[in-house]
């Protein structure tokens, strides 16, 4: 747990810090994932949309990190949370730390987590700091193009050969335990809330099934079991064994050489 | 006797400085070597992205890996701009790729080259884009329309790169005594191939006089690279930076830099295909395209579908 959460009386300043962390770790960590398609990509053009949405995510990221660590008042700078925390430390989701697969993989999560983040977003845009509401704002017209872009490749694939049929819906099938705790809410949400800071992710999980549930369908797929088992966890820190390779990757230069400016 | 004629007023054009558009009658020769070209060119952007792009997820701060990815998503977004201008030649992209992924088209040598620190991401977007827009700012005067255009909106993107590129190897040698070998290794590995990036000398280039006569270039190689040597000494010099050249000279005669040879067996050698990564980056795009194959089937077989059935409906 968190000393953030774990602490009795949560103060405003480190619920707001622990919820922008968590919001930056998801985008970051998928930017990361979506990063490692450059250059790899079925066609040019997917190269381009798919670093084009990384780099949308990560600069989503940097734009929270660098309010989390303005609200803390430490004066640390945002790649101080980026490069020297531990995976424990990290509250990304942990549908955003899984290998990015094939491109069928990489088309269900895009879907499932831009589509979350589409209402996520639409209720952000509501909260109670100008700053934080600014931000979102901006944001929000990237994700809306993300969903965009993942839907319209979801009907691709789904609706359109024998193989590709198959290969989305595993993929489907495969990430469906861990999209149970986008909708979770602790203490951290809950405080922030009744502050108008935060949004309920459960007051949409029926808006959110129905829009997948639909896309699902017209893409000639089957919609898994919404009351499966899911996984759950990662904003504990509980995470795959996936995200400490991630990690060791992304941070292992910059902890090398401490000591360097590498702005 | 009319083909004659014919190339007689294409050769006239081209003396204007007229510019000849994809409808315009061309000789066959000027349509082939533009298409070998330009698909080399594109090619080129899309090779390129792998050496670099093998340094996103370790970039070593969040606003360099920015500035790195929205890097290497402009050299994919080059290489669709090259490939659709090749295209009013008409040469598919699909077939010129396939000549790539055949290992029949080349691409630039300097790809072939392994990026083995952070430093030669610097050490790229400074020397590797700087001879790049030495080349390009030549070709954006060049008589094909559609080249000529796109390598106007190309250089511009490129005068960003090479400027992210010289900033950060500015802030390395100017860094801790680590950052400051780590560049350092990067500029002696990275010198003499980028050298070697602008072909060989004039007499030993069979396509040069050519592309002149055309319009297409309007400099020899040897011109463009003693451009590029005197520029990229001097901006090294500003950061303190040695150039891996034991004979290089100022000459105050011509106000010139003069420099040692090129190992013109690397050279060829590379070009062959015996470079340190050819055999690793071709893999790589064919991988990229074998394992893209059933995403395209399924496109287009969609695409198939989503025509039909607005047929049926009206």
């Amino acid at each position: 747990m968190s000393t953030a959460t774990k602490s009795k009386e949560l103060t405003k300043q480190e619920a707001l810090f622990e919820y922008l962390v968590r919001l930056a770790d998801d985008r970051l960590i998928l930017g990361h994932r979506l990063s490692e398609w450059c250059g790899h990509g079925p066609i040019l053009e997917e190269d381009i949309a798919l670093a084009n949405i990384a780099l949308d995510y990560i600069g989503h990221a940097a734009n929270l990190y660098e309010y989390a660590v303005e609200v803390e008042g430490e004066g640390r700078h945002r790649d101080d949370l980026v490069y020297f925390r531990n995976d424990v430390e990290y509250k990304n989701l942990k549908i955003t730390e899984l290998p990015r697969g094939d491109f069928g993989f990489t088309i269900a999560r895009q879907f499932l987590f831009s589509s979350y983040s589409y209402y996520l977003y639409q209720l952000l845009s509501d909260v109670k700091d100008e700053q934080f509401r600014g931000m979102v704002e901006k944001h929000f017209k990237e994700v809306k193009y993300h969903l965009r872009h993942s839907r319209e490749w979801v009907l691709r694939l789904g609706d359109g050969t024998e193989e590709s049929h198959k290969r989305i819906q595993d993929a489907f099938n495969d990430i469906w335990t861990y999209i149970g705790e986008l909708f979770h809410q602790d203490e951290v949400d809950e405080f922030l809330q009744d502050k108008n800071l935060a949004a309920n992710t459960a007051s949409f999980k029926s808006d959110w099934k129905d829009l997948v549930s639909d896309t699902l369908e017209e893409a000639t797929l089957d919609v898994p079991d919404f009351d499966q088992f899911m996984v759950e966890g990662s904003r504990q820190g509980l995470h795959t064994e996936h995200l400490g390779h991630l990690l060791a990757e992304m941070q292992h230069l910059r902890r090398s050489y401490p000591d360097g400016n590498w702005q | 006797m009319s083909d004659q004629g014919e190339q007689k007023s294409f050769q006239e054009r081209i003396d204007n400085g007229e510019t000849i558009e994809p409808k315009d009658d061309m000789p066959d020769r000027y349509r082939k070597q533009l298409i070998r070209m330009m698909s080399q060119h594109a090619h080129s952007e899309v090779v390129g992205m792998l050496p670099e792009g093998n340094w996103i997820t370790r970039a070593p701060s969040l606003r360099r890996k920015m500035i790195l990815l929205s890097k290497v998503q402009d050299e994919a977004g080059h290489g669709l701009y090259l490939y659709s201008a090749t295209e009013t030649l008409g040469a598919s992209r699909q077939e010129v790729i396939d000549q790539l992924l055949e290992g029949k088209a080349k691409y630039s040598s300097i790809f072939n080259y392994p990026t083995l620190s952070w430093a030669d991401v610097a050490v790229i977007g400074w020397l590797v884009d700087g001879a790049a827009i030495i080349n390009q700012t030549m070709l954006a005067r060049s008589s094909y329309g559609p080249y000529s255009r796109a390598m106007v909106r190309i250089c511009k993107e490129e005068s960003f790169h090479k400027k992210q590129g010289y900033e950060m190897v500015a802030k390395m040698a100017d860094g801790t005594p680590e950052q400051q070998e780590m560049i350092q290794d990067a500029v002696d590995r990275w010198w003499w191939p980028t050298l070697m990036m602008f072909g060989p000398h004039d007499e030993d280039s069979p396509n040069s006089a050519e592309l002149i006569k055309w319009g297409v270039k309007s400099k020899t190689n040897d011109e463009l690279r003693q451009s590029f040597v005197d520029r990229h000494i001097a901006e090294a010099h500003e950061v303190g930076l040695e150039i891996p050249d034991d004979e290089l000279e100022y000459n105050e005669e011509t106000g010139h830099w003069e420099f040692g040879e090129i190992d013109w067996d690397e050279f060829w050698n590379v070009v062959k295909g015996n470079g340190p990564m050819n055999k690793e980056r071709i893999k790589a795009r064919r991988e990229a395209h074998e394992n893209g194959k059933w995403v395209r089937e399924a496109a287009e077989e969609y695409a198939r579908k989503q025509k039909l059935s607005k047929e049926k409906a009206s």
